[in-house]
């Protein structure tokens, strides 16, 4: 029987991240098409901290899920974590193993692939079994203006994909998991990288456009200060999160964190209102897959027109105050 | 203190075209140096000026075109360039990449202290060829690096720009470190370094020379199958003529 591995990867607060859940309700249907497979997790983490996620994983459809614990891995250490990862891989021997694109899971996955040297395919948009069993994994190159699908060789078949691509499933999955605790002797490593510190970011600068329903978001057309005031009285309206493009982050009308697009956020909300954003397919990457998008700008030939649902030609800051008008009747 | 830069020529995907057969049109597409690389660069040159008696080495896989790349690097700091090039380089993928650069290090550059490579190349956008060059070389690595401080010749402090916040970490030299974009305009050629980089020459080895027996497409084990423009699954745009149609299709779309 064929055996999928997941990553199941620990934030900082001591929490599975979210991504675990969204791979592994897309391991399932891998699954289906495989006539059925083994489904595991491989947790490494802090003594006593696998016994919290029990459930979870009970509720997830793991049937088995392998728990690396040690006081060494409290903080993520590439060195450490990488070491434990791929004892675990080569003695289970998966067939596919996915691992969220994350920080950590984008410096994690390739030090286990190259160790193992098999293939790694990044940052999945789309992951199937094609008619010979093997794991198709479909990726944006070229900034998004190519989808590329991807086949590997040799085993295993690994692949990282970006939290909020796919989505957890909707109900749970319980299954009679096993649990089995493995054990490294990892005392004599000795790190050459070494933990210093940490400053968190402000809570809410982190959360909010993640799990915003409606994003209104601003480019370089937006202008100024009083431009980005605008889309903060729309946001009001709709009850909805201020989010920018790159450009308007270089212009200094939003902070950092507010940047959506291949360097900056991924987000899927219900709604993305772009507003004198033209739309570069950097910043198509990160809201593309937002469930309607609507679009506001002045030039009737810019990109975003190709990508919405609905938009309007026009000056936005002629058409928002009207819009907000109309919005409240 | 000896640096290794890697550095990737990329097509400048903000200038991409198609052919009416849906490919990529790659005929006057302008090559440039990875952004991302840009700072790796500038990061290498600032710590040649704080550590004495350093010396910068840019390294590149590509084709010969690639030279005028590595001589720009020059241009902007860096002291002499090394180019992996080799029809049998051809096709490679991140794995059979890091393979081929760690070879090279391990063969003609083995004396080295900190190698510093962009976290992503706009083209592939992987971000696996720096930890896969790390894993090959068996050395640590530091990730999305956003500073470097207290470089000492044998250590340095990375503060590296995490989801949840910024995480400080100190590395012992042998390293390889991924940076990210910098806050500042990244760094340009010089008029003197210019005029030396007219004056150097670049090296030149292939795989014969770096000791591989495989490369490219036969080192790989992923392979492209299938490539094709990305297709949205919205209809048209529909487009508003009044201030009220817009709204009315937005209250539509909140209460989807």
């Amino acid at each position: 029987m064929s055996k999928i591995m997941i990553y199941a990867e620990v934030t900082r607060d001591n929490y599975l991240h979210t991504v675990v859940f969204e791979l592994a309700y897309k391991a399932q249907k891998l699954a289906e098409k495989l006539d059925s497979a083994d489904v595991s997790a491989l947790l490494i983490c802090k003594c006593g901290l696998g016994e919290n996620f029990k459930e979870a994983f009970m509720n997830s459809g793991f049937d088995n899920v392998y728990i690396v614990e040690n006081d060494r891995y409290t903080h993520y250490s590439t060195e450490l974590y990488s070491k434990a990862a791929i004892e675990i891989i080569k003695e289970v021997q998966p067939d596919i193993v996915l691992i969220g694109a994350t920080t950590q899971g984008r410096d994690l996955a390739p030090r286990i692939s190259s160790s193992l040297h098999t293939g790694l395919t990044a940052d999945c948009t789309g992951l199937d079994i094609n008619e010979n069993g093997k794991l198709a994994a479909t990726r944006p190159t070229f900034g998004g203006k190519l989808m590329a699908t991807i086949l590997c060789k040799t085993l295993p078949q690994m692949a990282t994909v970006r939290p909020k691509v796919f989505k957890p499933s909707p109900e749970n999955i319980v299954k009679n998991t096993n649990f089995i605790y493995k054990d490294f002797e990892i005392a004599d490593i000795k790190r050459k990288v070494e933990f210093i510190d940490f400053s968190a970011n402000l809570r809410n600068e982190i959360n909010e456009l993640d799990s915003a329903e409606i994003i209104v978001a601003g480019g370089r057309g937006m202008k100024n200060e009083e431009g980005f005031e605008l889309l903060k009285q729309l946001a009001d309206v709709l009850d909805g999160t201020i989010g920018a493009s790159r450009d308007a982050v270089e212009m200094g009308l939003a902070p950092q964190s507010a940047q959506i697009g291949q360097t900056g956020k991924t987000v899927t909300p219900k709604l993305y209102i772009a507003c004198g954003i033209s739309g570069a397919i950097q910043h198509l990457v990160g809201m593309q897959e937002a469930n309607r998008i609507v679009a506001i700008n002045a030039d009737k030939d810019a990109p975003i027109f190709e990508v919405c649902d609905c938009g309007i030609v026009g000056d936005a800051f002629e058409i928002i105050p009207k819009l907000i008008e109309e919005l409240k009747k | 203190m000896k640096i290794l830069v890697c550095v990737k020529q990329v097509p400048d995907t903000t200038d991409i075209k198609w052919t009416e057969n849906n490919t990529m049109q790659r005929e006057g597409v302008e090559s440039i140096i990875n952004p991302f690389d840009l700072y790796a660069i500038e990061h290498a040159v600032n710590l040649k000026k704080q550590i004495s008696d350093s010396v910068v080495t840019v390294l590149t896989m590509g084709p010969m075109q690639a030279e005028s790349m590595l001589r720009k690097a020059i241009a902007m700091g860096c002291d002499d360039a090394v180019l992996l090039s080799d029809k049998k380089f051809a096709g490679a993928d991140t794995y059979a990449t890091g393979k081929t650069i760690a070879a090279a290090i391990k063969n003609k550059l083995s004396d080295y202290d900190l190698i510093i490579c962009g976290q992503f190349a706009i083209d592939g956008d992987t971000a696996q060829t720096g930890p896969s060059i790390a894993s090959q070389l068996d050395i640590p690595q530091v990730t999305f690096v956003k500073a470097l401080e207290r470089c000492d010749g044998k250590s340095l402090y990375a503060i590296r720009e995490l989801e949840e916040g910024m995480e400080t970490v100190k590395v012992e030299f042998p390293t390889l470190i991924c940076v990210l974009q910098g806050s500042e305009d990244p760094i340009r050629p010089t008029i003197a370094g210019t005029i030396k980089a007219q004056n150097s020459s670049v090296t030149v080895y292939t795989m014969e020379d770096i000791g591989l027996d495989e490369a490219g497409i036969k080192a790989s084990p992923t392979y492209v199958s299938k490539a094709f423009r990305p297709e949205h699954n919205r209809g048209e745009c529909t487009y508003c003529q009044t201030y009220a149609s817009l709204a009315q299709k937005i209250k539509e779309y909140v209460n989807e």
